[in-house]
């Protein structure tokens, strides 16, 4: 077994970018990351992308992304785990690298939404969903999310601009990110007085249509080593984990067991525990989800994640500094692209190129996946020790 | 394009409310499953669920609808919990959403669900109903 580094990092604006196609994407992060390595070959690329089948019909990503780079002939392995796609993809390369029988992998995790209609983009996002007794009901995805939001409230007695708070710490966030969707500035009013997506969840706690691809490259700590990278980023654990798939069955215990479960695995492969982490990368899809992902991660007990939202315990130089960079609903969603965006953002602050929203002695970050309304999840834990 | 057979397979289970219970430990499961979640047995039976219920948490679909349900905007779907302990996703009628809470009790009944464009097959299946005494 190897221990795994992270030596290069790339990622383009996140955006409508219009001017840009699956391929422009994926080639503009992929170079980057590789010229930040400094190599100009890999052994194997993973790419994670939910939705290119169905919103450009455009199958087969791995012969396509591998092509689009000049590399044609070494293997590739495409992945679709809707939200998670890109830290899955993420997650078998490091498999692949730790088990010795990888040399480097290239991650790229890629999305291109902004070219469809907004009936195709909610057909997408519904594709992570049981067709015939969930989409069936005519439910969107943000539906599933305010189906949560309202139960949350309800049991927990949280009051709605508690939660909405999470949107206003990743837009102040996104601000000194120069690649986020979302730098303006937002007060919980303006949150709250935004139109109604479904009921009671409000426009701006969910994310949007964006384009994005970002990347990564992999190779074991003698490798690293030997091409003198310094710091080093290590891959201190690294686990997926899945739930069941239909949400009325689990929707009562307002906690999600993919993350609990992909948490605890990821913590006993780094053999330390939560208190240890300096920072982490949670996937805010809705505000809701990222209150319910800071207390399944185990930052905060059942029910209080939106206290600690409010009493500002996830700013950059809070109690657990949270989605550094804006996160899912600041730096944007694209998709299949989020999870690899999020071990990006990771490697900058555990290297101290965070820039203005550079965390204070970050030793060990933790990203961290979740799809639709928590059917799975995946949990990364980086450092630089 | 919905294809017939896909709508004609699910029409005993959206018709009528029916999910499975398992022979060997008797959990009751929606939609049906051919696995045991819980024992791992392969032996269930088709169930016949409770048509009376209760709404757990529910919301509004006011934008972007999928394809099919543009003329039902707004309409609320819920988690209707039925008296035998089953969690199901459903759309609530013959209320408006104003009136909708947490907690009110509701009972099965049956309409058209989507249509699939001028030529497509018109689905039906189950839909819950507020109870007014
Ligand atoms: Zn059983």
């Amino acid at each position: 077994m190897h221990r795994v580094a992270v030596i290069g990092v790339g990622c383009t604006r996140v955006g409508e970018l219009w001017d840009k196609s699956l391929k422009d994407l994926i080639v503009e992060s992929a170079t980057k990351a590789l010229d930040d390595a400094g190599i100009d070959k890999v052994d194997i690329v993973y790419v994670g992308n939910a939705y290119s089948k169905i919103l450009q019909t455009q199958g087969n990503l791995g012969s396509f992304t591998v092509d689009s780079l000049g590399f044609e002939g070494i293997p590739a392995v495409s992945i679709e785990a809707a939200d998670c796609s890109g830290s899955l993809a993420f997650h078998e390369a490091y498999k692949a690298v730790r088990s010795g029988l990888v040399g480097k992998a290239l991650v790229v995790g890629v999305e291109k939404m902004s070219d469809s209609s907004p009936e195709e983009v909610a057909k997408a996002l519904m594709s992570c969903e049981d067709q015939d007794y969930v989409a069936f009901t005519g439910v969107t995805q943000p539906g599933l999310h305010a189906l949560v939001l309202r139960l949350y409230m309800e049991t927990f007695k949280v009051k709605h601009e508690e939660i909405a708070e999470f949107t206003v710490k990743a837009h102040k966030n996104a601000s000194n990110n120069p690649y986020a969707q979302f730098k303006n500035p937002l007060k919980v009013e303006d949150v709250l007085r935004s139109p109604i997506l479904a009921d009671p969840l409000r426009l701006l706690e969910y994310t949007t249509v964006a384009d994005g691809s970002a990347a990564l490259v992999l190779c074991s700590i003698e490798e690293a080593e030997k091409m003198g990278k310094k710091p080093v980023v290590e891959v201190l654990g690294s686990a997926s984990a899945t739930d069941k798939l239909y949400l009325p069955e689990r929707i009562g215990k307002l906690s999600f067991n993919a993350t609990r479960e992909a948490a605890k695995k990821a913590f006993e492969e780094a053999k330390f525990s939560v208190d240890k982490v300096n920072f982490v990368e949670t996937h805010d899809s809705s505000t809701i989800m990222g209150v319910i992902s800071l207390e399944d991660l185990g930052f905060v007990g059942k029910g209080r994640g939106a206290s600690l939202v409010v009493e500002g315990g996830i700013e950059i130089d809070g109690k657990i500094p949270t989605n550094t960079m804006g996160g899912s609903k600041g730096r944007g969603n694209p998709v299949g692209a989020t999870g690899v965006y999020q071990l990006v953002e990771a490697v900058l602050q555990l290297r101290g190129e965070a820039g203005k929203n550079q965390v204070k002695d970050a030793k060990i970050g933790l990203t961290h996946t979740i799809a639709g309304v928590g059917n799975f999840a995946t949990v990364n834990i980086l450092g630089c020790l | 394009m919905l294809s017939a057979p896909r709508y004609w397979r699910e029409i005993r289970y959206r018709y009528r409310l029916i999910g499975s219970r398992c022979l060997k430990c008797g959990k009751i499961y929606f939609p049906r499953r051919l696995v045991c979640a819980v024992c791992g047995s392969r032996k269930l039976e088709d169930y016949k669920l409770s048509e009376k219920g209760k709404i757990k948490t529910f919301t509004v679909i006011r934008r972007s609808p999928p394809l099919g349900y543009e003329k039902n905007v707004p309409y609320v779907v819920a988690v209707v919990e039925l008296e035998d302990g089953v969690n199901v996703l459903s759309q609530i009628v013959d209320v408006s959403p104003e009136e909708v809470k947490i907690g009110m009790p509701v009972e099965l009944t049956f309409r058209k669900v989507r249509e699939n464009g001028k030529e497509g097959i018109i689905e039906y299946g189950f839909k819950f109903r507020p109870i007014f005494e």
